[in-house]
């Protein structure tokens, strides 16, 4: 067997595994997804085009 | 037989001041190393005497480029206990990790360096006033055309041809941004195109040229900068600029790993295809800029190859290569870990976002946008990519998918700690950082291959350190905690 099909045999099984529960794994993901939005708007600066505006370095190596 | 691969990482931290009139960076630097190192690490000098940045690896010494270089000789720049350098270059807070002996150790210390700037960040504000603050960012680019570098420094022997390496790294180097890239929202410079919504590598819009000196304008792919800082004679040290500052443990391990497995197989002479890219410079950027991994490029000998095609041959070079031999488990591990990421990156590249910097980020923006209904060409979502890499452990993106359990991480929190005042034990970063905290006092000068004691006596005394292996903890650990003062140290080392 090529070392080409031995990948492809390895992935077929890897989509295999994770079709198992999409549903539940879905709705979980999304939560979580969710939740990390709310925190990363707490981190985000208001002004959203103002800062990236103002966000200039002088270039390096 | 290839010489180990010493090796470590210098970053430069992007830096910008809140509730000023006007940013000086170079000011804003130096505050930051100031209020965090302390007076008695301070008063040691680093030695430039051995420094030729100019020198050119193809042989002549190059004279072009001599006002962009070299002028950071009266800057800020201390040596810190762990071996590492930390000092201002180019208008940004700079940190050199200590040599490591392997791509796990080094991951330790590019983090260690992360926490360093932090803390600096902290100790710095006590001392500013109310409203004005002090941001920084381990990326590469301000969106605007400006770059800032995260090279990486690899110990090659001088016996192998530069030729050689210009040949067999060029294709290895411009293919690995599929798991070393950060990811960018958009693109710039002077082939900035609109349609370019989001790429892999942070650095591929600023290179312009394959093979070159320069670090700071018309970069090339691989650079000629000849300073071995160790024997010339035996060593060279190869300086990568190309790359990305990862905030992925696994992307900086991977990056190193792979890159100096690479490196050995071209010193053993071990690669024996052709796997030259017919126009490397273009194809840095058209890799850079297809997040689906599916785009072709032209070899030399005719073919069209994706990135991750070509990846797959010098994987499956690198396990030839190691068949025969006594394989450590960090290099087993690097090997394992390319291989299920090439895996991945030809079926779905989105399924590594637990793993590497672009995808992680990729996802997460797209996740934003469709939850809030925002276009590509949204100025938030070039704050998130911004925000990505602030080294704030509770304000970086970054790390609130780490929080968050959707980062997977390699090496622990107690190794990053230990690795912030600690040096490898097994190069010489361990005698360079162990003297310093011993006998600060007594040393004038230090810098990557040499001591300098002011012992009392009529002349300094130099340590030589031509070697990046000796003066580990196994040989001179007892004698580093026995020494009485640096006099007794240096009379023992010359025994």
């Amino acid at each position: 067997m090529s070392e080409e099909q031995k990948r492809r045999r390895k992935t077929e099984q890897g989509s295999e595994t994770e079709a198992e529960a999409p549903v539940k794994t879905e709705r979980r993901n999304s939560d979580q997804v969710d939740k990390l939005i709310t925190e990363i708007d707490e981190v985000l600066e208001e002004n959203a085009e103002e800062f990236v505006r103002s966000y200039v370095q002088k270039g390096g190596q | 037989m290839a010489v180990p691969k010493v090796m470590g990482i210098e970053t430069e931290y992007g830096i910008i001041s809140r509730g000023v009139e006007e940013h000086n960076p170079i000011f804003a630097s130096s505050l930051l190393i100031n209020s965090y190192v302390s007076p008695r690490l301070k008063r040691v000098r680093w030695d430039y005497e051995e420094e030729t940045p100019l020198r050119d690896a193809r042989g002549a010494f190059q004279r072009a480029g001599l006002d962009f270089l070299d002028d950071d000789g009266g800057l800020v720049s201390v040596i810190l206990e762990n071996g590492a350098r930390y000092y201002v270059d180019h208008a940004h807070p700079e940190y050199s990790t200590p040599e490591c002996s392997n791509a796990r150790d080094l991951v330790i210390h590019d983090k260690a360096g992360e926490r360093i700037l932090a803390g600096s960040l902290a100790t710095a504000a006590r001392s500013l006033p109310s409203g004005v603050q002090i941001l920084l960012y381990k990326n590469n680019s301000d969106g605007k055309g400006n770059s800032y570098g995260c090279h990486e420094n690899y110990l090659m022997s001088r016996a192998t041809p530069f030729s050689n390496i210009v040949s067999q790294l060029t294709p290895f180097l411009v293919t690995r941004q599929v798991y070393t890239g950060a990811g960018k929202v958009g693109s710039e410079g002077s082939g900035a195109d609109k349609q370019v919504q989001y790429q892999l590598s942070q650095r591929a819009d600023f290179f312009e040229v394959e093979v070159g000196l320069e670090t700071t304008f018309k970069r090339p792919l691989i650079n000629t900068r000849d300073e071995p800082h160790a024997d010339p004679e035996k060593y060279r040290r190869l300086h990568v600029i190309l790359g990305d500052a990862n905030m992925s443990e696994i992307s900086t391990f991977l990056k190193t790993g792979t890159t100096a497995l690479v490196l050995s197989m071209i010193e053993d002479n071990f690669i024996t295809s052709d796997l030259r890219i017919a126009g490397p410079v273009s194809a840095f950027q058209t890799i850079s800029r297809d997040p689906t991994c599916k785009s072709r490029v032209l070899l030399s000998d005719g073919r069209t190859v994706t990135a991750v095609d070509l990846q797959w041959e010098y994987l499956d070079w690198a396990k030839k290569y190691l068949a025969d031999q006594d394989v450590d488990g960090v290099t087993a591990e690097v090997v394992g870990r390319w291989e299920e990421t090439l895996g991945a990156l030809e079926t779905d590249p989105m399924s590594l976002a637990r793993q590497l910097d672009w995808v992680a980020k990729y996802r997460m923006i797209e996740a934003y946008q469709e939850r809030k209904g925002l276009e590509w060409g949204d100025p938030k979502l070039s704050l998130i990519d911004l925000q990505y890499h602030d080294i704030r452990i509770d304000r970086g993106v970054y790390y609130k998918l780490v929080e968050s359990g959707q980062m997977d991480t390699l090496v622990s929190e107690q190794e990053i700690a230990d690795a912030v005042s600690e040096p490898p034990h097994d190069t010489r970063a361990y005698f360079r950082g162990k003297a310093l905290s011993r006998f600060a006092s007594q040393i004038t000068a230090a810098s990557w291959d040499a001591v300098i004691f002011d012992t009392g006596a009529d002349a300094l005394q130099k340590v030589p350190m031509m070697e990046p292996l000796k003066g580990t903890k196994a040989t001179v650990g007892r004698l580093m905690e026995s020494a009485r003062d640096a006099a007794d140290l240096v009379e023992q080392i010359r025994a």
